[in-house]
Formats: structure tokens, sequence, C-alpha cells
């Protein structure tokens, strides 16, 4: 059985098929983890430095002098790869004094930080098909970011307090501002909210917690949903980026709803994280520093602070180390043109946009498939990764002890 | 997909009963059951029904690649979600350690399962619509967000 490092569920019960060394045939995993499978062998990394192609012992020897030249580096990414190579990065920044950030910074970060502190409650996926009973998927669509989230653990499966399943033990909300696929498959569950319209909702669930009339939505409907949460065995509620985009800096009125709901019955929050690690990496940050991302060392000392983000960190830094993320993709553009003034690293199984402006590019292993290692899912539970097939290129903690070595 | 109604246009509509059935709208409703062929009704072989014939033989083509419970699985829109694999109730039913509880199907038993990113059929007699008990079960399909799997 391997496991598929396509998104944060992490799924174990894989089968491959290799001939002649390559995956021929899979069984179980889905389109998303199929590309990821796939993407083997399509458009990887070859090693670069200053514009021609060398060995790979070059482009990380060259890799090294950059980030020991700078006096502000930042090292970013790290959401795509293994705790040991989370580990190695937060070593690597340390002995450098630089910055370190990942990919949770403009996500779920803010949520996420509420359950690494114990601010929030939460649960594992496993619980929920034991015992979740009733289910919100708010501005999240797992249906497109993690397809077998609804078939392995929230909604169809069968659970040992749930035989029925979904038929008739469970029952399952969407909140959304567009009728995803997964509104779709909860139908008659779906509440369609307008755009920046989370914190409203939220403002009706409460007034009808506390025995008045919702102001939006329509007022029976909301008054026999609020009375559905309130006869939860076990609740969970499944927050994408589409409710934390939207609430900004109110995310505070979502605590005290969940807080709410908790007074009567438990409701456990497990976030929608994307990257199949981005929970390893706050955590293991959080244990190390006490932040789960954008933490400086510079003068020796670890101190987390907004100027350590990304979007300022651009701003202060001279280089950049960018691992297994393609910044240049995901941000607005005035900061990817920020990240083309300065000399960058990037360490990649793929080619992709940062790696085309990066002075040097080293290859990696593509975990879980070429390199093992382990991953924490999007519900804390750690999941173990042992590679598929033989790569050949080194994989992301191999490459940092290395240049840590030299630096 | 094509009704019995649609079919049922595209006979001779003169209920010779020659194809062994009372009526042209009988004929149609074992055509769409699979029951008998399109050269069963020999009137349609007849040259003036020529442009019927060949419309009929046109609805019908995509039957064709159906199984025999007149399943269809259009690849191409299917997210390899496995809704559908776990929510069958003979999955359920054959494989309670791995479909069941949301794995992958850990027995041979199973009509459902996703492979290569796609879900397959694979015994498609044991499937709730088939058979003289036969109900019209649907769970495949409501389960599934894209209508990957139709039935025809
Ligand atoms: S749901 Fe995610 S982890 Fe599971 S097979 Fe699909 S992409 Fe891979
Ligand atoms: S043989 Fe053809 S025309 Fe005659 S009853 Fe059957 S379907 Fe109708
Ligand atoms: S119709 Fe019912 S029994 Fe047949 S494959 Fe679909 S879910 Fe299974
Ligand atoms: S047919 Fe539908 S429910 Fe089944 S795996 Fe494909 S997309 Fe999912």
């Amino acid at each position: 059985m391997a496991v598929c490092t396509g998104c944060s569920l992490l799924c174990d019960d894989i089968e491959v098929t290799l001939e002649s060394g390559r995956i021929a045939r899979t069984k179980n995993l889905c389109r998303k983890g199929l590309g990821r499978f796939r993407s083997l062998y399509s458009e990887r990394a070859s090693p670069r430095a200053d514009g021609s192609e060398v060995d790979v012992g070059d482009a990380i020897s060259r890799a090294a002098e950059i980030l020991s030249g700078a006096k502000r580096p930042l090292l970013f990414g790290w959401s795509n790869s293994t705790l040991e190579a989370q580990q190695a990065g937060i070593a690597l920044a340390r002995k450098l004094g630089g910055v370190i950030d990942d990919t949770s910074s403009f996500c779920q970060g803010p949520l996420m930080e509420l359950v690494i502190r114990g601010q929030m409650p939460t649960g594992t996926l496993d619980d929920v098909r034991n015992f979740g009973d009733t289910l919100i998927y708010w501005g999240s669509d797992p249906t497109s970011s993690h397809p077998r989230h609804m078939s392995r653990f929230s909604y169809f499966p069968r659970g040992e307090k749930l035989q029925k399943g979904f038929e008739e033990d469970r029952t399952a909300f969407a909140v959304d501002v567009r009728e995803s696929p997964t509104a779709k498959i909860v139908a008659d569950g779906y509440f369609q909210i307008p755009p920046g319209g989370d914190a409203e909702f939220i403002e009706a669930i409460l007034s009808v917690l506390d025995g008045k009339m919702p102001k939006v939505q329509d007022k029976k409907r909301m008054i026999s949903f609020v009375t559905t949460l309130k006869k939860a065995k076990m609740g969970f509620i499944f927050p994408g980026l589409g409710l934390v985009y939207s609430l900004k800096d109110r995310l505070d009125l979502f605590s005290q709803l969940v807080a709410r709901l908790n007074e009567g019955v438990p409701f456990r929050v497990i976030p929608m994280v994307g990257h199949y690690n981005m929970r390893g990496f706050n955590q293991t940050l959080f244990e190390q520093t006490g932040g789960i991302n954008q933490v400086s060392f510079a003068d020796g000392e670890a101190r987390r602070g907004q100027e350590n983000g990304i979007i300022s960190a651009l701003d202060s830094c001279d280089a950049a180390l960018v691992v297994g993320s393609d910044p240049v993709s995901s941000l607005p553009a005035a900061f990817a043109r920020k990240l083309a003034k300065i000399p960058v690293v990037v360490m990649d199984p793929h080619r992709n946009l940062t790696a085309d402006l990066a002075r040097v590019v080293i290859p990696t292993a593509l975990s879980g498939l070429e390199a093992g290692g382990a991953a924490l899912r999007m519900d804390g539970v750690r999941v173990e990764l042992a590679p598929v097939v033989e790569g050949a290129s080194p994989s992301d903690a191999e490459v940092l002890a290395r240049i840590r070595e030299v630096v | 997909m094509v009704g019995a109604m649609e079919i049922y246009q595209l006979t001779p509509k003169i209920n010779c009963k020659k194809c062994g059935l009372p009526t042209c709208m009988a004929f149609a409703v074992a055509l769409l059951a699979k029951e008998k062929n399109i050269e069963d009704c020999t009137p349609l072989l007849e040259p003036k029904y020529e442009a019927k014939l060949k419309k009929l033989r046109e609805v019908m083509a995509p039957l064709a690649s159906a199984s025999e419970t007149g399943l269809i699985i259009h690849d191409e829109k299917c997210y390899g979600c496995g809704n559908c694999v776990v929510a069958c109730p003979v999955n359920v039913a054959n494989d309670p350690r791995g479909s069941a509880i949301g794995l992958g199907p850990k027995s041979d038993k199973v009509i459902l399962m996703v492979e290569d990113g796609v879900v397959k059929c694979l015994n498609p007699k044991e499937c709730r619509r088939f058979g003289p008990n036969r109900i019209m079960c649907n769970l495949c399909t409501s389960t599934c967000p894209s209508k990957a799997i139709e039935f025809v």
C-alpha cells in the first residue's frame, strides 16, 4: 500500500502496480492523486546555476554560497515536504539567522494557529468517521480539493456508531458562495451566502441560539438548521479558505460560534488544509519556536512577527530559498516582481514559474513516491511515507542537510 | 438519456406482434431493457422505415457500451472520489472491511471501485437493478458529484 501526497488526507490505501520500475496502474487513487503520481513523469526540474546546466553537487554549493552570503535570507515553502525536511529547514534557518515562513502565512494559518494552540476544539478524521453525525463544510469544497474526504471519512462511510452511514445517521450542510459540487451532494443542506457574508451568517446562527430571529436567510430554515446543530451527538465543521478569507480579522466570531455550540454538544473543527504537510510544518515550528509560521532567527533568537511573513519579508530579505512551492504563480504579480529582484534558490521536483526566475535550481525527489519520511494529515495524525519507485534526485531533507554542512 | 417514449416513436407503430410482443410500445421497453434487439422487429427492416431504423440505431448506440444493468460510466466526468464506491449497498454488504468504512475495496465481490483515478464497474450482475428481484437503486448516481454514472 502506498500513501498519496496529493492532498492533506494522505490516503494510505493506494495500490500500485509497477512495470519495469514505472507506475503502470493504481487502485483507489482519486483523479487528483493520480495527477500527483503521474507528475513523476512530466516537467521534472533539472539542476541549474546562474543560467547554465550544472550537476546537483554544484547547484547545492552555489545555493550554500548565496544563502550564507545573505544578511537576511528567507526560507519559504515547506508544506510539500516531509517532517524530516521541515526539521532540516528549520535547523538551516536557525544556523543562517534567517527568516522561515510557509504557505499557511496567506492561507489557513490563522485558523490552524488556534487549533495547534489548543484554542479551537478539534478531533481526528477517524472520529469523524466513527462519531461525526452532523457536518458543516464551510467555505470548502472537498469534492474538488480533497476528493476522498466525503467517502473516506466524513459523509459516506459507515462508522462505529454510525452503521447506516449517510442515509440515516449523518446530516451534512454546506455554506458557500456558490453551489459547489459538494453543495450539490448535500442538496437541501446547502446555504448560499453572498461573498463576504460569513460573518452575517455566523451572527444569524448566534441569534437563533439566543432565541432571536435571524437577520439573514429564510427564518424557518435557519431555525431548523440550528435545531439540527443543537441535537448533534458529535458535530464537525470543515472550514476552507473561503471562510478564513471572508472573516479576515473577525475570526474570533467563528471561535465564539464554536464555543457557543460546545456549550450544548461537542462540536469540533478540522481546517481543510490544502498541501499534504502544511500542518506538519506549522506544528513542528510551533514546538520549536512557539510560532506556527513567520519566524526570524536573527541574532540567534527565534522571534515571531508579521514582518517575517513572505509578503512583508520580501521587502527586507536579500535572498530566498523556496522549497516545494511556487510563490510566483500563487502570489500577486507585485510580490513576484520583488522576488525576481533577489537571488532565489529553488528546490523542487518540478519545473515551475519560480524555478524559471531562480538563480539556482536543485531538483528533488517527489516525496511519498521517490523518498520516504513522515507527514501530518490535516487532523494532525502522523502518516509514514515510503518510496514507491526509485528516483534520480536527492530528497529535500538530504539537500538541506548538505547545504547546512557548508554554510 | 434516451427513454422508452423516444424509442417508441422510432418503431413502425403498427402493433403487428411479429417481434413476439403485443405492442410496439412493449417492444420499445424491451429494447431499452436489452431484452430484444432492433432486428427482432422485422417490419423495421423494410425500406419504407429506413430513416426510422437509422435514427433508432443512432439513439441505441450509447446503450451498447452500457453493462447489462444499463450502467454507463463517463470517464471524463469522474473525480475518482469514491462516493459511489462507498455508498453502493452491494459494496457495503460484500466488503465490510473495505468500501463500507471508506477504504478502497478489499473484496473482489464489489461492483464499483476506482482504478487509475476513474470508477470501474466490476460485477454488474450483482447490482440491485439487475435480476428478477431488481429494485430501483440509485445510490451510486445520487451520491456522484458530477453525474459520471448513468443508467439507461
Ligand atoms: S483524496 Fe487526496 S490524498 Fe486521497 S487520493 Fe485523492 S489526492 Fe490523494
Ligand atoms: S414487430 Fe415491430 S412493428 Fe410489429 S409490434 Fe413489434 S415493434 Fe411493432
Ligand atoms: S444501482 Fe445500487 S447496487 Fe447498482 S451499482 Fe449503483 S449503488 Fe450499487
Ligand atoms: S462516478 Fe461519481 S461518485 Fe463515483 S468516483 Fe466518479 S465522480 Fe465519484
